[in-house]
């Protein structure tokens, strides 16, 4: 239990980090935090052998669903952070709150 | 396995392998690249419409990826509901992508344009044909990141804003939709979408099952705009180039919000009167704050975006409902409303390519100028405002008269404000925008290219013959299959276990 425990205050470090933070790359690394925690908490489900389809083993499914799941986290990173560098080089800040071009 | 199982796949390789394609052409040739994508999307039509007929001649279509008759594999399903989105999607494609042709010649690197949107279009496909809750998130991606690197393309400062914007809200929803899948997978020890409505059917109500929904609701709420969670979408569908803000508000809000939501709620989870009532809550809730917003704006596609809002409330309050008239009424407005606002769209864009600006307070008298531009635009605000003969008008007021015979005529007054609203942001535009005296600067302004003006038709057409869909074959093969899915939705888990066992 302990450990589901540890994981959901992984997940809200990384919200915290996600909508308290100014610093734009600082947010990206709450989204990259918080990913790691639903993946953690994936393969943790895959640990627990009482409720599994394989009684006598670890199960397969969510180690191959994590693998995916971290792919598609880079891809998302990835788009992230090229935002962030196209916007530094407009604004010349990476403080979300100095940006606001658009109409609120 | 037969001949038609094989062609719904093609329709999700189709895009994926169009978008390769555009990637090799890249620089070389601007006309094979218009080529390519109108070829694509145009075979993506013709083989949704074909499909049709297959799923009402055969019954749904099952398709068995990887390791045949097995839990494991990915299953891909092609029922009612699918098909209706997937005409849906590629209808509103092709005229996008034939409208581009003649919009992008004044953006840079087209190619990277071009892939961008098959990507997306092939993540839309993918969405709505997937029976595997993982890959439904992993299809959800590939939309989602294409959709952000488009809203971007235009590489101004608003556009990277509203892109980041778009990017941080869209990810923190896809991180509730891969939570609330990790508790299904722990819940029912499967990912796959049939097996989990069994074990639902089986345990019944639960507390993981209530803090699953909330996760749901909140990702794909998230996803489709409603309206806790709308704050993005004002952004960042008017700063993408118009054809992207079209496939957005016209389409991609639908497929990843409104397909989601019904296919997790109704076939998956299944309803109860807790549910709906939240889908009802919410769709009111869209509807007039989304109407409200969009009286106050005066950038023409803004204006729009936030209409988006509010019609997505529309919708979301029909299937609340829960009722065979509502969810009729529901799912004839999706149609309705992805050929109306991709027309609004695609019309903003064309009064942005000719005269330079989209904000109101600089138009005026644009009907002299621009005939073909202004009367379409005028059709389809008018069918967006509800205005009788058009077809928008007949599937609000069937949401409507629904509302009524459920008893909800609290709502029902509330969805009638909204309308009036929506009328008057609507007459905003046309009064500003279309009609009143040429202003000075805008003399010298023509009428926009051939190729821009026969999407805009054909969308108008359907806007006005939009109401055909309720009548004879067309509604039988069409409409009723999509609301059949919606309405019995357990037999979804019988339909895909009878191939998988």
């Amino acid at each position: 239990m302990i450990l589901y425990m540890l994981c959901l205050y992984l997940f809200g470090m990384g919200l915290y980090c996600l909508l308290r933070k100014r610093n734009m790359i600082k947010m990206i690394m709450g989204i990259v935090i918080a990913q790691y925690a639903v993946n953690l908490f994936f393969v943790l489900n895959a640990n627990d052998t009482t409720q599994g389809v394989y009684q006598t083993a670890v199960d397969p499914v969510p180690q191959v669903v994590v693998l995916t799941s971290i792919v598609v986290g880079l891809a998302m990173v990835l788009v992230l952070i090229a935002l962030s560098l196209r916007i530094y080089e407009k604004y010349g800040t990476f403080d979300i709150t100095k940006i606001r071009d658009l109409r609120q | 396995m037969t001949a038609h199982t094989n062609l719904f796949c093609l329709y999700i390789i189709l895009p994926l392998a169009g978008a390769f394609l555009a990637a090799l052409i890249g620089e070389r040739s601007r006309k094979m690249l218009s080529l390519l994508v109108i070829i694509t999307t145009l075979g993506e039509f013709l083989t949704a419409l074909g499909l049709v007929s297959v799923v009402n001649h055969d019954g749904p279509l099952v398709y068995l990826t990887g390791v045949g008759k097995s839990f494991l594999g990915i299953t891909m399903v092609l029922d009612g509901l699918s098909v209706f989105m997937a005409v849906i999607i590629s209808f509103i494609a092709f005229l996008v992508a034939v409208y581009s042709v003649n919009y992008m010649e004044r953006y840079t690197s087209v190619w990277k344009f071009d892939a961008l949107f098959l990507f997306m279009v092939a993540g839309m496909n993918g969405v709505i044909m997937t029976a595997d809750i993982f890959n439904l998130y992993v299809f959800l991606e590939i939309a989602s990141l294409a959709s952000i690197a488009l809203i971007a393309f235009g590489v101004k400062r608003p556009q990277f804003e509203a892109a980041f914007k778009y990017a941080i809200l869209s990810i923190l929803g896809s991180f509730f939709v891969l939570l609330a899948i990790a508790l299904l997978y722990k819940f029912t020890s499967t990912l796959n979408m049939a097996q989990m409505a069994v074990v639902f059917a089986y345990k019944g109500q639960t507390n993981i099952g209530l803090m699953i929904s909330v996760l749901f609701m909140m990702g794909f709420g998230l996803k489709a705009a409603l309206v806790p969670f709308h704050a993005w979408l004002p952004d960042a569908h008017p700063q993408a180039p118009a054809p992207v803000s079209a496939m957005l508000s016209g389409v991609l809000i639908k497929a990843l919000g409104f397909y989601t939501l019904c296919r997790i709620f109704f076939n998956v989870i299944g309803v109860s009167p807790h549910i709906l009532g939240v889908f009802m809550f919410l769709g009111v809730l869209s509807m007039l704050v989304g109407g409200i917003l969009a009286v106050g704006q005066w950038d023409m596609k803004r204006l729009w975006a936030c209409s988006s809002i509010s019609n997505m409330g529309f919708i979301f309050f029909g299937i609340g409902l829960g009722t065979p008239l509502g969810i009729l009424g529901a799912v004839f407005h999706v149609f309705n409303h992805a050929l109306i606002k991709s027309q609004l769209f695609l019309n903003a864009g064309a009064v942005e390519y000719a005269t330079g600006t989209r904000d109101l307070r600089e138009l005026g008298g644009l009907s002299e100028k621009m005939p073909v531009t202004s009367a379409t635009g005028f059709i389809a605000a008018m069918a967006g405002a509800g205005m009788p003969p058009f077809n928008g008008f007949w599937s609000k007021f069937m949401i409507i008269v629904a509302a009524i015979q459920a008893g909800q005529i609290g709502y029902a007054v509330c969805g009638l404000i909204a309308s009036l609203f929506l009328l008057g942001a609507i007459l905003k535009v046309i009064r500003l925008g279309f009609q009143g005296p040429l202003k000075a600067h805008l003399m010298g302004i023509k009428e926009v290219p051939i190729l821009m003006r026969i999407p805009m038709e054909i969308l108008a057409l359907g806007c006005v013959l939009g109401v055909l869909l309720l009548f004879g074959p067309i509604r039988v093969h069409y409409l009723d299959p999509a609301v059949g899915v919606i309405m019995h939705g357990k037999n979804y888990m019988f339909l895909v276990l009878r191939h998988l066992i």
